[in-house]
């Protein structure tokens, strides 16, 4: 057992850290908020720079996969900046998505451009009536000649917007909610027949739902087997909750120090609020929280890569339970304990809770994961 | 003791019910059961139809120009105008200082302006809290300095509800800043059109422009609106705070985003079947329900004994911290019967009703769950409301 980092681990923490520090303050994130586009394409390029995007990359390609540890210092280090640009969405999603399902000459052709940040990928499965089942896929991919045409919806794409690159899932067989029968493709976003209608998420980055109608994909955008793109989706949503989790557990001790701090400085009755026996222990409750995140953050980063799939699923799933709960209750405790003040646009405090709040309903809610845990335990029973 | 209504309870409620359904603007109703917050202009619509049936302060006596109804009325009117999706009156007149007025205030003010409140030619606007004076609200420190006939206010209030649509503000001010805290404070009504007094929005986390910030720079008031006497704005507030905290429980709201709630249930999917009938949701539903139950009876009794004695006591805070925690606990389980469409973000009171591909009823749902994070802060924080408890009741 060792919680310590290598050199190079440490590293590449601090490189992260000084340029959010530096470049990514909470104006200048304002500032990018507000921007048309709502992402910046500047920060994209320095995230390509320092080698970020090739952390899920493998070796052969010039990445780092599987690069669990630096994933989890990187996504702490954006949970803490709230970074809105499509890093979930683009380097861990999709790259995952094309390392575990993409033949040789499609990974030649995109890695090179995606590590680079010439080109975002960004997968569009979820929809409406699915809610977090991962197999539900009614979108239909009909085969044709020397491909197939897509008609269906996807729903709250995260930074559809900024994609060149959709994976879009669609079914070529199997009933509606079948593992077997779901096929993956590479459609480009302006593609005739895709149609995004694009709004704002909660948590001020962009979103959209994506309405596919009619559209041609040639056979070699096909992305993995036909009707089996099911496994690769489910290591892509691994590794995307492990991430997920990491960058909460960097909101949530954002959050927290700031309650604290709030609490030793903000005088009511003639003394910090922060004396205070009632709030002193929700503040005690608050970090066992934090720090219960943090360790499930870490099992599911050392789990992550388990060839053991019940031993992978229950450690991504518990992690997501503990780190969905403390969303949701460390975020409450800290607008709660900031007053009015937290409820403000001004403050970075209601920007980090709500952006817990959609970490909370990413990949499948507090729910859906602890009934996943529970299927495990049943499992196990048999 | 006898939990049941009489014969004329059940005619009252038919009453109300078909006045509802006859002149409740069907556009309004919609917009409300929809869970968006209803405009300044449909408040002030709606009030207007109650006063011209002669309902526009179901609360007040009737030599004030109120209905005169019991508890048990009331509490009928305000279930059935609610679940029929009627904007919630404005409180601020009603609850708060139309109250105080005819308890403290004199022969003038009550003839100039309660009938105004009844009719909604007047919005009122409540000036308590500072930057430096929250939860510590005898700490206040907005100065009013008498001047032969007027006093002149200077100072800042913030967290003013609707403010930017407010003809008249009622104040806390400090008249003697030597005295004990508490001792030195008096109440003014403020024409919110005075010279020197400005309104600045702050927004919120649910992109809402919902409350203010009102500064007074040398405000001139008349001394004829200094309601009681003067350093005695404290016994006011007081007596205020308690109705606001039994308006804040919000019961007749949280019955309508409840059976809102179901609706979403019923038709929201999950492995393929309704929501609704998924064991572990149903049972987090069923118990907010219960709750809600056990508050509508405790709200009846601390109504039914307010009546006998005029102010609601320390009782208020129970309902207070409970109301609110239903508020929030309905609009959680909103966001979660939604899922994925919880996350799309319509900022609150602006734009049109479904902006994305969602069903509509999943368009307020992030918008009202970070909105609602207030009740548990506002009108006296929960953990203020505790500390009543503890002192006033428990003696601690």
């Amino acid at each position: 057992m060792d919680f310590n980092l290598t050199v190079e681990q440490q590293l590449l923490g601090d490189t992260v850290q000084r340029f959010l520090a530096k470049e990514y303050g909470f104006e200048a994130r304002r500032k990018i908020v507000k921007s048309e586009a709502g992402w910046s394409r500047d920060s994209w390029a320095k995230l390509a720079e320092m080698g970020l995007l090739a952390l899920q990359v493998p070796e052969q390609h010039g990445g780092m996969a599987p690069a669990s540890i630096e994933t989890l210092l990187t996504m702490g280090a954006f949970g803490k900046a709230m970074l809105v640009e499509p890093y979930l969405e683009s380097a861990i999603l999709a790259t995952v998505l094309l390392r575990e399902l993409g033949s040789r000459a499609q990974q030649d052709q995109l890695f090179p451009a995606l590590i680079a940040g010439e080109k975002i990928a960004v997968p569009a499965h979820g929809e409406h009536g699915a809610r977090y089942e991962l197999s539900r896929v009614a979108t239909r991919a009909t085969a044709e000649k020397d491909g197939f045409v897509l008609d269906g919806r996807k729903a709250v794409v995260s930074l559809a917007q900024a994609a060149d690159i959709l994976l879009v899932s669609a079914r070529t067989g199997g009933e509606v909610d079948a593992e077997q029968g779901i096929s993956l493709f590479l459609v480009d976003r302006g593609a005739p027949g895709v149609a995004l209608e694009d709004y704002p998420t909660l948590d001020g980055r962009r979103g959209a739902d994506v309405v596919l109608s009619g559209v041609r994909v040639p056979r070699q955008r096909l992305l993995g087997p036909e009707g089996g793109a099911f496994p690769g989706l489910q290591a892509a949503w691994e590794a995307g909750i492990t991430a997920l989790c990491a960058e909460a557990v960097g909101a949530l001790q954002a959050i927290f120090e700031a309650t604290v701090e709030y609490a030793k400085t903000r005088k009511q009755f003639g003394q910090p609020i922060g004396k205070f026996q009632a709030l002193q222990h929700r503040m005690a409750d608050m970090l066992i929280q934090v720090e219960q995140a943090r360790s499930m953050s870490y099992l599911a980063a050392m789990r992550c890569g388990d060839p053991d799939p019940g031993v992978r699923r229950s450690a991504i799933s518990a992690a997501k339970v503990l780190v969905g709960q403390a969303c949701r209750r460390v975020g409450q405790e800290a607008i709660q304990m900031h007053g009015g003040m937290g409820m403000t646009d001004e403050l970075n405090v209601s920007h980090w809770f709500k952006r817990l709040v959609v970490i909370e309903f990413s990949l499948g809610d507090t729910e859906h994961h602890l009934e996943t845990y529970a299927r495990g335990l049943s499992a196990q029973a048999r | 003791m006898d939990l049941n209504f009489t014969a004329q309870d059940h005619a009252f409620r038919e009453e109300v019910r078909a006045f509802a359904a006859a002149k409740l603007p069907p556009e309004i109703a919609a917009r409300v059961l929809a869970g968006q917050p209803p405009s300044r202009e449909e408040i002030v619509a709606w009030q207007r139809i109650l006063h011209a049936k002669g309902w526009g302060a179901p609360s007040w006596p009737k030599e004030h120009g109120g209905t005169g109804w019991g508890p048990v009325q009331q509490y009928i009117f305000e279930q059935e105008v609610t679940a029929a999706g009627a904007p919630l009156q404005l409180s601020f007149g009603l609850k708060m200082i139309g109250p105080v007025l005819m308890r403290f205030g004199n022969a003038a003010q009550q003839a100039r302006f309660l009938p105004r409140i009844v009719s909604a030619e007047d919005w009122w606007s409540q000036g308590y809290s500072e930057p430096e004076s929250g939860s510590d609200l005898a700490s206040l420190r907005t100065r009013a300095e008498r001047h032969a006939d007027h006093y002149v206010v200077t100072g800042q209030k913030t967290w003013i509800t609707q403010a930017q649509h407010g003809d008249w503000i009622f104040c806390l001010v400090r008249t003697d800043p030597k005295a004990k805290p508490q001792a030195g404070i008096s109440l003014l009504l403020i024409d919110m059109r005075s010279p020197g007094l400005e309104v600045r929005p702050i927004v919120t986390l649910d992109g809402a422009h919902e409350v203010n910030e009102v500064w007074f720079d040398e405000v001139r008031v008349p001394v004829e609106n200094l309601v009681g006497e003067e350093n005695k704005g404290w016994t006011y507030a007081k007596f205020l705070l308690g109705h606001e905290r039994t308006n804040i429980a919000g019961l007749g709201g949280s019955k309508r985003e409840l059976a809102r709630l179901k609706r979403i249930a019923a038709q929201e999917l999950k492995h393929g079947r309704p929501l609704i009938e998924d064991p572990s949701f149903a049972a987090r539903v069923a118990q907010v329900e219960i709750e809600l139950l056990a508050l509508e009876i405790t709200n009846l009794r601390v109504v039914s004994a307010e009546s006998e004695r005029r102010a609601p006591g320390p009782e208020a805070s129970l309902l207070k911290i409970k109301g609110t925690e239903i508020q929030q606990a309905i609009a959680e389980l909103v966001m979660q019967a939604v899922g994925p469409y919880a996350l799309p973000f319509q900022r609150r009171g602006r734009g049109e009703p479904c902006p994305h591909g969602g069903p509509a009823h999943a368009a307020p749902a992030g918008a009202t769950y970070c909105n609602l994070r207030k009740a548990s802060i506002y009108g006296g924080s929960n953990e203020i409301q505790r500390g009543i408890i503890s002192s006033m009741i428990l003696g601690l």
